[in-house]
């Protein structure tokens, strides 16, 4: 039992610190907080921030980072929707062409994801450095192709992933649950989950023990793109439609909630209900706050103040242990 | 000959030039004088928060805080100004005085609580900035004082800019202190190998203290100029553009992981970024483009170099086996 406590120090203090923002919101705003209508406008708002956490927390675990996650994001709804609109006339079928720009999208953030592995696997440039320069090669991009106008428009088939609701759970919400459940099994239960925690630890003794460390950063930079890229569906679904800086100010926040969640930010260490945890507590703030009527920017403020104090917290803990 | 081919300071140079020639004959228009001298003025912001990046990047951390830092400083400055009088020597003090104090507690953090540098700062960007919007009430202010003018449009005979002036200072007073002082050779060693730098004597605590509080330095003077070149005092005018500044620094040969870079090579890559800026517009390609072309020299420039350091390690292996 005390090596369990142990072992999830920090996922306790976590969830302490969790449970003190739920009180506190409660206890403030009892009449609000709880309410069907802030629950569900939470529930909408998770979702993308946190799949592109899910992105980010991926790249952290080998120990390095990728700021591309946004760029990818929105390079895929642009071309989706790019697509779908090509498509449509022709076509005349409504989901025939979201599936064929929903493809489209997800190849083009697979090939950001291919260059962004073979650099940082096979050629050996450090992964910041690769990824801010896919950073900003994608969302030039992305200003390029769309002129820096919106697309909007988009067929019904795409906008139920942004707005519809299955069994009275949202579907953005569902997607979550089924990227955390899904991230979840190939980190704990696949051989490419155990190179990758494995690989963020010691990277030579992965060598050493015959793992192909290129494979595994390859296969890291594809994974964290194809969910950086749910997230970019998810986005353009709920506003109806895509342009090159939505979400641009979410890439520290996600790289703030990876890490509030227990990812350690030189790799090795991590786990998917951790980052689940922080973005709850984050979003629980965020809305909480928002109710009481103060400033949003308060918020971010809080958000850096909760980061400091947890890590400040868990040194101690460490220290002590 | 062998070694200059492996600088990157020369190949920037040869790129800068290409570049230049490439526009030029496009655009006569670039070449000139005027133009050259606008591009410093304009960019002479950047290029004093480049050099404390570069001394960041030099001892093996980063800082991500400083468009935060800039932020405030600016904004408390002008506010200050405003309120009790002043003139630019005072808007100066204030500004870097306030940098300092932000860069110095993140330095404390990042000893003391051992956060990774890019972690802490991500977590004091959001303070800082957040806590100056919630008290600002993002307020803008648009009437700065008329000195923030006339230093806008002071120059030098020659026409040459004032604000320019104040970037050459900036990376003399750098120079100095990163080549002649203790301290600045403990920051390169300190990049190098934290370990080694400890066994050899340096009390790392105080390198620490001085490159974030540096950085906090430079970004209050930075923020003086900003509000020179923009007239005005927006909360949220600076933040946002800090991977841009990295980028730069990382384009000029700064190894990110501490130890290398050269103060030549980062004002280069504030040169090569802000002519692709400009000469873009002045061949009339939308600026649209600029981004994407920032992105394909980052890309190639850190390929070039990772390519480079594995055939040197190769080489130095075989020579071993031999």
């Amino acid at each position: 039992m005390l090596r369990f406590l142990n072992y999830h120090r920090d996922l306790i203090a976590l969830t302490a610190v969790l449970f003190g923002v739920a009180a506190v919101m409660l206890l403030l705003s009892p009449e609000r907080f709880l309410t069907p209508n802030n629950l569900r406008s939470m529930a909408v708002q998770l979702p993308e921030i946190g799949i592109l956490t899910l992105a980010m927390m991926v790249a952290m675990l080998h120990g390095g980072i990728n700021l591309a996650v946004i760029g990818t994001a929105n390079l895929t709804a642009i071309i989706a929707a790019l697509v779908v609109h090509a498509v449509m006339p022709a076509s005349g079928n409504e989901w025939v062409a979201a599936a064929l720009g929903l493809s489209a999208g997800f190849a083009a953030s697979l090939l950001v994801g291919l260059l962004s592995g073979i650099l940082v696997g096979y050629v050996g440039v450090s992964s910041i450095l690769t990824t801010l320069g896919t950073m900003t090669l994608v969302s030039g991009a992305c200003v390029v192709i769309t002129g820096g106008s919106t697309i909007s428009r988009l067929p019904a088939p795409i906008l139920v992933i942004g707005n519809g609701v299955l069994f009275g759970i949202p579907v953005p919400l569902c997607i979550f649950l089924l990227c955390g459940a899904g991230l979840s099994l190939i980190l704990s239960r696949t051989v490419f989950g155990f190179s990758l925690y494995m690989l963020g630890t010691n990277s030579e003794a992965t060598r050493y023990a015959g793992i192909n460390n290129s494979r595994t950063l390859l296969g890291v930079y594809l994974l964290s793109s194809f969910l950086a890229s749910i997230a970019g569906v998810i986005m353009m679904a709920r506003f109806n439609s895509a342009k090159a800086d939505y979400g641009q100010s979410y890439l520290l926040v996600t790289i703030l909630a990876a890490v509030l969640g227990g990812t350690s930010a030189t790799g090795g260490y991590g786990k998917v209900i951790g980052v689940i945890f922080a973005i709850i507590m984050l979003q629980m703030l965020a809305s909480g706050l928002n109710l009481l009527g103060v400033d949003p920017f308060f918020a971010i403020a809080m958000w850096g103040t909760i980061l400091l104090f947890v890590m400040t917290l868990n040194h101690f803990l460490r220290r002590r242990a | 000959m062998r070694k200059l081919l492996q600088r990157t300071e020369f190949f920037l140079v040869l790129l800068i030039v290409l570049i230049g020639i490439v526009f030029t004959l496009l655009n006569p228009k670039f070449a000139t004088i005027g133009n050259l001298l606008d591009l410093i003025k304009s960019y002479s912001f950047f290029g004093i928060l480049s050099v404390g990046v570069l001394v960041v990047l030099l001892s093996g951390g980063i800082d991500i805080s400083f468009t935060a830092i800039a932020q405030v400083a600016e904004y408390v400055s002008v506010s200050w100004i405003l309120a009790y009088g002043g003139n630019l020597g005072s808007a100066f003090l204030v500004a870097c005085c306030t940098g300092t104090l932000l860069g110095l507690f993140n330095s404390l953090l990042i000893h003391f609580i051992r956060i990774p540098p890019i972690i802490t700062t991500i977590g004091t960007l959001n303070l800082y900035y957040g806590v100056l919007y919630v008290l600002s009430a993002g307020q803008i202010i648009y009437q700065v004082p008329e000195f923030y003018r006339a230093l806008s449009g002071a120059t030098l005979p020659g026409s040459f800019p004032v604000l320019g002036v104040f970037w050459i200072g900036m990376v003399i007073l750098t120079a100095w202190i990163l080549k002649y002082t203790v301290l600045g050779r403990s920051i390169y060693a300190l990049g190098g190998s934290q370990i080694a730098s400890i066994r050899v004597g340096f009390n790392i605590f105080k390198t620490r203290l001085f490159v974030y509080s540096f950085m906090g330095f430079v970004s209050g003077f930075a923020a003086v100029v900003h509000t020179a070149l923009v007239q005005s005092a927006i909360p949220n005018s600076i933040v946002g553009r800090e991977l841009d500044v990295i980028a730069a620094v990382v384009l000029g040969g700064a190894n990110i992981m501490g130890g290398s870079g050269s103060l030549l090579g980062t004002c280069l890559g504030v040169a090569l970024l802000a002519m692709l800026g400009n000469g873009l517009t002045l061949i009339g390609m939308s600026s649209y483009w600029n981004n994407v072309m920032v992105g394909l020299v980052l890309l190639v420039g850190v390929t070039i170099s990772a390519v480079q350091r594995n055939l040197q390690f190769r080489r130095r292996v075989t020579k071993l086996n031999a």
